[in-house]
């Protein structure tokens, strides 16, 4: 059962030093590292403690998996294997969580959705699994370019979903991800998610972690379900199996279990507010016009707020860190000034303009858009042109669409 | 996990529901010679359940969980059907997740048993229904012997979709009318022993479950190959007396119809030559072991 000394000051086989997470990430020193995200991704797993990683190949994240492969031939992880398919892949992500580890994989677009009937069902069973999302198209014809609309797919399955900007937020968010999803009133899922190539094939300075800490490994009796070790007893869980039952208790039970996934996502509200520094970041949000992003679209507004600068405009910039759980509080204090909100996004549907929308008061000061997918990128001059055309100033057309 | 886990509190022993205090007395977790004999005189690993009357697939699950050679540090994998109508009462440790990725959850749990526990056995059996197996989960079953997964996959055939009513599956017979094959099924019943065999798997049978010391035989050695040398793979006639026009009282002899030599379930064997060498080991072990007892027993 649960071995109640602390392991924190120990040597893993590695030499690592298990290390107090809080001091590991915020008071350790940092050393500026050049790295492209893929790279980031493996260092951070270097770091992580992982039991079980389970890898498969789908563009951009392809390469992440690779590198955490000879992570495993360092003796970094437990186990390590090529899965046959996504679907296939998060069932084997299920099962050694089930089985009570550490568990870490990485997917994209088309495997996403492959994968998605698994999701609900990790939440459902309480599996504290790590996935990272290099999104990517998921249309056809094929595409393996980056958009995000695999993102709104995920917003409803139960799962924690975070939205890294930059690779430096992915080295911290993965290892902080954990700490949050393994505690006892959360132990869910993290599927943390960044733009395709925007982050995983780029270069960036990233500030990492002494190499010789590590996290303190996942302790899966402090589950709020029992792990399925033969390590404790083995109680008959029911008396008739809900799923053939047709009455009020059968239903009762299913609707209060789905109730308890939703309230275990706002419970770990607290502890993101904790390790994230708050569920959004704010900067001149009592400016009149405000942009409202996640991913690289922040970065993407950010340029464009500079344009607009030196026109003379003020626009503020508000970060969506956490999409799950959705900073509804946040989202409306940092709007309540503001009288014309965009929200650029890399995807068709414009699913982070809808949830804003049905969160704040007069939601007619959303401006959804603008828009790009099917791996366009977002040139800052087209977010100045939208907030430009939509205030009734003139702006120049960028592209020669004839208009 | 040992039988000092399962003990109850002394100051909370009478809330207990009494078959959690028989399985505290007299189940046999840990008992090295376990086997079908125990039922009747032991508490069994499973409890009420809700299968039909004299199903065949309730006789499979008492004779399996009786059999398995080391049930306290055992887990098992199920999947959506009938299956999983029974694991919920049963005494070991079981995951259901989705339809048809039991093998793919038992291959990453037993990685994880493996790294967690490394100088411990930690044994994984899967147990499905046809449909999982060999249609919606076949990809991830022949995947996980292709890898050499170190687990056991137990297979009910019945022959159809039993829990939905009674469709059409890969294992049904050829010519056999059903729903989705409502002109009679148009080709053979897929031939996954053979299949195993050439996927990897070291220790095949295919039977009925008519006769329990069968079954005792063929789960231990499938047990204990997969923990020692690579997959192994079960298929067992548990015919759905219901969609077969049967009664209640017809499963017996449905399996008894059905195994004589020239008939589909007629008796199948396969295994590798490290597990007939493992095997043979074993058996001599055994037999020194049950010498020595006798002895021993002659000089008392």
């Amino acid at each position: 059962m649960a071995d109640t000394h602390s392991v924190i000051g120990t040597k893993n086989k590695k030499g690592q030093t298990y290390t107090d997470t809080w001091k590991m990430m915020n008071e350790a020193p940092r050393t500026p590292s050049f790295f492209t995200g893929s790279e980031v991704i493996k260092e951070a797993v270097r770091r992580a403690s992982c039991d079980v990683m389970i890898a498969y190949p789908i563009t951009p994240q392809s390469e992440a998996a690779a590198l955490i492969g000879e992570l495993f031939a360092e003796g970094y992880i437990g186990d390590y294997f090529r899965g046959e398919s996504e679907f296939a892949v998060m069932s084997q992500c299920a099962g050694a969580a089930f089985g009570g580890a550490r568990v870490f994989t990485t997917t994209a677009g088309p495997g996403t959705m492959r994968a998605m009937e698994n999701f609900p069902m990790w939440a459902g069973a309480r599996l504290p699994i790590q996935m990272i999302v290099t999104c990517r198209g998921i249309n056809s014809p094929l595409s393996i370019q980056p958009d995000t609309l695999e993102i709104a797919y995920l917003l409803n399955t139960g799962m924690l979903v975070w939205h890294a900007e930059t690779a430096q937020d992915f080295f911290d968010w993965i290892l902080k991800g954990y700490m949050v999803s393994e505690e006892p009133d959360v132990h869910l899922p993290l599927a943390l998610c960044c733009d395709g190539f925007f982050v995983t094939h780029t270069k960036d300075v990233v500030n990492l972690t002494p190499a010789d800490m590590c996290l303190p490994p996942y302790d899966p009796y402090r589950s709020p379900v029992p792990c399925m070790d033969m390590e404790c007893p083995p109680v008959r869980m029911m008396r008739d199996p809900f799923v053939m039952k047709s009455n009020y208790i059968s239903y009762a039970t299913h609707a209060s279990w789905q109730q308890e996934i939703w309230a275990a996502i706002e419970r770990s509200r607290k502890h993101s507010i904790k390790w994230l520094n708050g569920l959004i970041d704010a900067e001149n949000a009592d400016a009149d016009i405000l942009i409202v992003a996640s991913g690289t679209a922040v970065s993407q507004g950010r340029e464009a707020i500079r344009l607009l600068e030196d026109e003379g405009i003020r626009c503020g910039l508000v970060k969506v860190k956490t999409l799950r759980p959705w900073p509804e509080e946040e989202i409306r204090e940092a709007t309540k000034n503001a009288k014309h909100i965009f929200v650029p996004e890399f995807n068709v549907t414009g699913w982070l303009a809808k949830e804003i929308k049905a969160t704040i008061p007069n939601h007619q000061r959303v401006h959804a858009g603008p828009h790009v997918c099917g791996g366009m990128t977002m040139p800052p001059e087209i977010i100045v042109q939208e907030i430009k055309t939509a205030l009734g100033m003139k702006a120049f057309s960028l592209a020669g669409r004839g208009s | 996990m040992s039988k000092e886990k399962i003990k109850i509190s002394e100051d909370l022993y009478d809330i207990m529901p009494s078959d959690y205090q028989d399985l505290v007395r007299s189940a046999t977790y840990g008992k090295e010679d376990r086997g079908w004999k125990d039922i009747g005189n032991s508490k069994e690993l499973i409890e009420q359940h809700s299968l039909c009357a004299g199903c065949p697939e309730s006789m499979a699950f008492r004779y399996i969980l009786a059999s398995l050679p080391n049930p306290e540090d055992t887990v098992m994998v199920g999947s959506t059907g009938c299956t999983s109508l029974v694991f919920p009462m049963v005494a070991v440790h079981n995951i259901h997740s989705l339809f048809g990725n039991q093998n793919a959850i038992a291959s990453g749990l037993k990685r994880a048993l493996s790294v967690r526990f490394p100088n411990r056995t930690k044994d994984v059996v899967v147990l499905a229904g046809d449909g999982a197996t060999v249609d919606i989960g076949l990809d991830m079953t022949l995947q996980a012997w292709f890898r050499q997964e170190k687990f056991t996959t137990i297979c009910f055939d019945n022959e159809l979709y039993a829990n939905t009513g009674g469709q059409e599956s890969g294992l049904m017979q050829k010519g056999f009318v059903a729903k989705m094959a409502p002109v009679g099924k148009l080709f053979d019943k897929v031939r996954l022993p053979e299949i195993a065999r050439e996927s990897g798997c070291h220790y095949v049978v295919q039977c009925t479950v008519s006769k329990p010391s069968v079954i005792e035989k063929v789960i231990r050695n499938a047990v204990l190959v997969a923990r020692e040398i690579g997959p192994t793979y079960l298929q067992l006639y548990t015919p759905c007396i219901l969609e077969i026009g049967k009664n209640s009282m017809e499963g017996l002899q449905e399996m008894r119809d059905s195994e004589k030599p020239t008939e589909r379930f007629a008796y199948k064997e396969y295994m590798s030559e490290p597990a007939k060498q493992l095997l043979a080991e074993m058996a001599a072990k055994d037999k020194e072991r049950k010498a020595a007892a006798k002895q021993l027993a002659g000089q008392a």
